[in-house]
């Protein structure tokens, strides 16, 4: 067996070569590169949930790339060593038909390879799922809708949509948030990558999962199961707060909007015409008889960044084109177009910019 | 058991001239009951909807190479990545590996036709609607959002959108009849071929003499028995939900969305293991011809096939790391999908031992081989990262999935399939394919295929879900993306030239002659094209390998059986 | 244009015997069908219980005594008739074929007689709750592999009775039985599932 023959660079094997493994060094620095410039690589752990992960894959990366490494390279050498050289006589080479040693070698090795990362696999499956949830976690329900997330916080007393607050954890005193997960018509997930794997969200389903981000700051993530049209803009935003800013988030969010908005007649207008109309049948302001449950909760709805679930930015302009037509903005949106004319909208605009 | 006899030579004479003239081209397509003619139609089904399959894919990628694109709307995404999907699995990855079995197998086992050649048209013309039945969805009328056209609910159809109430109108009962029916059509020819294998042998093949082709495809028929009819009967109970009112995935009733899941990936996993295994046939027939070498560990290859067979059935729910079957569950479908990986590693080393000590020839068929085997390797691997189910919480139902399971199809099964198109072809139509355009194929599809494939992994590390018509600037995807496009023309030129080639070779290339590879195997003991008969003689089998004896009478097989 | 080969044959001339074809295939085809009732069974074991509302199996439903003891024999008499055709008993076979086709139909009634007592007297349907689905999908896929099954039989009882039938046809007779066997054998497993265990 040779061992000195170098890997020509040119001729076809080089190419070969060259062709195959240029593309698992690309990718490896586009990796680094890459996630340094996202706010959502999986590599970029900011909560224990996927910091376990972000751990294990880096275990299973190497051992893949060993496998990878060693298999491609005898490969390699085969393909590049024993080629038909026009030198070469017109006898067949020696037929072996097999061997049981060797057999036995390559089926034990893999064997022992698949016990290590099973083992691992399986500690940070169940030091995940079946984590103890200490006393001063945060509990909040999730439920997923066609294209919008409901979210409860039972404790508390609060309804919110879309744009989930947390507290910050200190991992000396944890106080992780647990999610508890159902949906109210069909399949979705809740994909935040910095933060944690996925879990679906799932109708007669209870799902369970938890964060625990030490560092405040906004944690971007979307519905990663498919759920119909616009599955694509169902947009998750995690705003983490610390402990102080959370518990004012609460309280503020505990408000119910005085009936009286003072010196704007436009916006008196707008909740009146918000009430009178169907609106009320499918959204909840707390304090009005508006009740419904089918859309999003609009009690605090000028305190969010984004309507829409996410793609859309929250300003006086955007909010009256989505409700003179949602179809526009995000096409299979399940709001309809209310057909209501300039002035009511203007009105009702100028009403839920109040609603902070 | 086997008594080793020495192979003697006996001369087979066809003589095509004698036969009369037959009645019309087109009646005798359609009434056919030949193994020969019903592979080939099968292939070339296949092949059409592959160039439909692939344009649906060129679409969704120019809708998604730059984000808030607005080249189709997200109605007509949503349903161009359903019937991708579903046209790529059932309508071009079904029906030309058992096409190519069907031409084969027979001619291997030295057997005149399948077991039951009138199943086996009824099996194709079957599926073959199902086929029409699908695209005529999209033509069924237009209307309310989702009544009459293509069916938008993904190739798994999860339950409850699948439901009346989140699916109105026909289009979700589109993709079921569709793939029903393809269902029983498969059906129909995996019984054919493990008849036809168990009874139809030659004289002197006993099992451990079959072809690894032909072991491969009954493990395979054997698998789509158990594997098929979950899904068959998942579709059953979809239609009486959908028309009878019945609750069996209404959750509204307390049923369960999550059975439908279980259902689904019990076929879903073992489908690809079943279209993986035809693969494996190709690679075990072409690599050893082009090593100049037996294949290595012949009983071994043996024992992995079915070992494969066997553990597939109990890995489905790492399709289901999601969904919150608990952390016991979890670590089950761990452990099976992580022991799947032993077999098949099993096989890759023996082909490995096949080329070492070997005399490798690049003739374009070895080409795509070689491909295969670096391809399927790296997509082995990116399964074992995803069996560690952590890692899957994180990049389950995200590009990181895709881009792995298009390494396996793509990389994968389709390489193969081109491989065994570059061999097989001269003894389908006697004519060689050109070398030369071969080569522009070949090159230019790796170029394509590792632009769109390998980067596709980085935006599923940066969280990128699939199933999307669109997405947000600033979240790192753009350029990955945009590479991905790229890829995906590249490989669509190159798809172009094998088609060309295909058909050019077909009229002007090389005359092939009976063994144009000097290959080992009975189907290069007939003339090419065969005659209608296959063999005028019933050809006996004294190795695995019955022309290497006949030609190398001084050291045949049989002499180390 | 005549094109010879080269092709492998053997001096040796040894018998070589192989399975019986419609045998093999037959088989092939139980191992699907049985695919499928499994996941019909699977689904009434996981949905045992979990109905909301309406009756449930252990108010309404009763052991098929009779109907269960006409299919089974109806297999023991099926068996008679192939092993019958095998020694050329024609008409010994032809009267085990008839037998097993009044015994398969006598199931069929008792089953019609079930079903007329639950959707018209007690309103079971299979839109009622998850029992009635998992109930009549399970039972009604049984019933129409029974009628399927009939269907054959009774052709094989005509042509037996039309003298067309030799000994010659006893291994077609014999992919026909196994297929009739296989309909009883997954009777038993639904009997035992739905009306004993689940009730």
């Amino acid at each position: 067996m040779l061992c000195g023959t170098p890997i020509p660079r040119t001729g076809f094997m080089g190419r070969m070569a060259t062709v195959r493994l240029l593309p698992a060094c690309l990718l490896l620095l586009s990796c680094r590169f890459a996630s340094a410039s996202s706010p959502t690589s999986i590599f970029d752990p900011a909560a224990t949930p996927a910091h376990s992960i972000f751990t294990l894959s880096m275990l299973v990366l190497s051992v893949t790339l060993a496998i990878f490494l060693i298999v491609a390279g005898l490969l390699v050498y085969a393909l590049i060593r024993f080629r038909q050289r026009p030198s070469d006589s017109e006898h067949e080479p020696a037929q072996i038909y097999g061997s049981n040693q060797i057999e036995l070698s390559w089926t034990v090795i893999p064997i022992l390879i698949v016990v290590m990362l099973f083992l691992t696999t399986t500690r940070v499956v169940w030091e995940t799922e079946a984590a103890n949830k200490p006393a001063a976690a945060v509990d909040v329900i999730v439920i997923g809708h066609q294209f919008w997330w409901e979210y409860r916080y039972p404790k508390l007393g609060i309804v919110t949509a879309n744009e989930l607050h947390i507290p910050t954890s200190d991992p000396r005193n944890p106080s992780p948030t647990y999610l508890e997960m159902s949906s109210a018509d069909v399949s979705h997930s809740f994909w935040i990558p910095r933060l944690a794997g996925k879990m679906d969200l799932i109708p007669n389903r209870k799902n369970t999962m938890w964060v625990d981000p030490p560092e405040a700051g906004l944690y971007l993530g979307q519905c990663a199961q498919y759920c119909g049209t616009q599955h694509a803009k169902m947009l998750l935003r995690v705003q983490a707060d610390s402990p102080s800013d959370f518990a004012a988030w609460v309280k503020k969010q505990q408000q119910i909007p005085a009936r009286e908005i003072v010196g704007n007649p436009l916006a008196q207008e707008g909740r009146a015409t918000f009430l009178r109309t169907a609106c009320m049948s499918c959204h909840t302001v707390a304090g009005t008889s508006a009740n419904g449950r089918f859309g999003p909760d609009l009690t605090h709805l000028a305190d969010r960044d984004t309507i829409g679930s996410g793609p859309i930015k929250n300003t006086p302009e955007n909010l009256r084109k989505w409700i003179a037509d949602p179809n526009e903005m995000k096409p299979g949106s399940l709001m309809p177009s209310m057909h209501l004319n300039d002035h009511d909208l203007d009105t009702i605009t100028a009403y839920l910019t109040t609603l902070h | 058991m086997a008594t080793s006899t020495r192979a003697l030579e006996a001369i087979d004479v066809t003589d095509p001239s004698a036969r009369p003239p037959g009645p019309g081209l087109v009646y005798q397509w359609l009434t056919t009951v030949d193994h020969k003619k019903i592979g080939l139609m099968y292939i070339v089904y296949a092949l059409l909807f592959l160039v439909i399959g692939g344009v649906q894919a060129m679409l969704m990628r120019i809708q998604l190479a730059v984000p808030n694109n607005h080249f189709i709307g997200p109605q007509t995404f949503n349903r161009l990545f359903t019937v991708h999907g579903t046209t790529m699995i059932f309508f071009v990855a079904v029906p030309v590996l058992f096409g190519f079995g069907n031409y084969l197998i027979p001619l291997m086992i030295g057997a005149r036709d399948m077991a039951f050649p009138r199943l086996n048209a009824f099996s194709f013309w079957l599926s073959a609607f199902g086929g029409v039945l699908l695209y005529l969805s999209y033509f069924a009328g237009s209307g309310l959002y989702g009544a009459g056209s293509a069916p938008d609910v993904g190739w798994f159809a999860y339950a409850p959108l699948t439901s009346k109430v989140f699916s109105p109108g026909h289009s979700t009962d589109y993709w079921t009849l569709a793939v029903l029916l393809s269902g029983v059509g498969t059906t129909g020819t995996a019984v054919n071929i493990v008849a036809t294998a168990f009874c139809m042998r030659c004289k002197g093949m006993t099992l451990m003499r079959m072809p690894l082709l032909v072991w491969l495809y009954i493990v395979a028929s054997c698998m789509v028995f158990v594997a098929v009819s979950p899904l068959t009967t998942a579709q059953i109970m979809l239609c009486l939900d959908r028309y009878l009112g019945s609750h069996f995935f209404d959750t509204q009733a307390g049923g369960s969305a999550v059975l439908w899941m279980h259902f689904f990936w019990i076929f879903g996993h073992p489908e690809v293991y079943i279209l993986i295994l035809p693969t494996f046939a190709f690679i075990n027939e072409i690599v050893p011809v082009f090593s100049r070498k037996a294949i290595f560990g012949y009983p071994a290859m043996v024992a992995a096939s079915v070992g494969i067979g066997f553990v597939s059935l109990s890995v489905w729910a790492h399709h289901m790391f999601t969904v919150g079957m608990g952390p016991a569950g979890n670590t089950f479908f761990v452990f099976s999908t992580m022991v799947v990986s032993v077999p098949t590693g099993i096989k890759v080393f023996n082909w490995l031992a096949t080329i070492w000590g070997g005399k490798v020839i690049y003739r374009v068929p070895m080409l795509f081989s070689v491909a295969f085997l670096f391809q399927f390797l790296v997509a082995g691997l990116t399964g074992i990262m995803l069996s560690a189910a952590p890692f899957d919480w994180q990049l389950s139902a995200s590009y990181f999935v895709v881009a792995h399971f298009h390494y396996v199809i793509v990389g994968g099964i389709l390489f193969s399939l081109f491989a065994a198109f570059y061999y097989w072809y001269p003894k389908m139509t006697g004519r060689m394919m050109s070398e030369r355009l071969g080569k522009w194929h070949f090159w230019l599809f790796v170029i394509g295929f590792h632009l769109t494939f390998d980067f596709m992994h980085i935006p599923g590390l940066l969280g990128m879900p699939r199933r999307i018509y669109t997405y947000e600037a600033g979240r790192g995807w753009e350029l990955w993306n945009f590479i991905v496009g790229v890829g995906a023309f590249v490989q669509g030129v190159a798809t172009l030239i094998f088609v060309y080639n295909l058909v050019q070779s077909y009229f002007r290339g090389k005359e092939a002659g009976p063994d144009p590879w000097d290959a080992w195997t009975l189907e290069w003991a007939t003339t090419s094209p065969p005659p209608d008969y296959n063999f005028a003689i019933e050809p006996t089998a004294t190795s695995a390998r019955p022309l290497w004896d006949l030609k190398h009478p001084e050291d045949q097989d049989s002499s180390y059986e | 244009m005549t094109q010879t080969t080269a092709i492998p044959i053997s001096a040796d001339e040894q018998p070589w015997i192989l399975p019986n074809k419609g045998i093999v295939g037959m088989w092939c085809l139980i191992a699907a069908e049985a695919a499928i009732f499994m996941i019909f069974v699977v689904a009434y074991v996981y949905y045992l219980g979990k109905s909301l509302s309406g009756p449930t199996p252990a108010q309404v439903l009763e052991l098929p005594i009779l109907g269960t003891i006409c299919l089974l024999s109806s297999s023991l008499t099926v068996h008679a008739a192939v092993t019958a055709l095998r020694k050329g008993a024609v008409r010994r076979c032809t009267l085990a074929l008839a037998a097993t086709v009044v015994l398969g139909s006598a199931f069929l009634l008792t089953t019609a007689k079930e079903w007329h007592h639950l959707i018209y007297e007690i309103g079971l349907t299979i839109r009622t709750n998850l029992f009635g689905t998992t109930y009549f999908s399970l039972v009604g896929l049984h019933a129409t592999h029974v009628v399927v099954g009939l269907l054959l039989l009774t052709a094989a009882l005509l042509f037996s009775l039309s003298g067309r039938v030799t000994e010659h046809h006893a291994e077609r007779l014999e992919v026909l039985s196994l297929y009739w066997h296989f309909v009883d054998a997954v009777w038993v497993v639904v009997f035992l599932v739905v009306y004993v265990i689940g009730r």
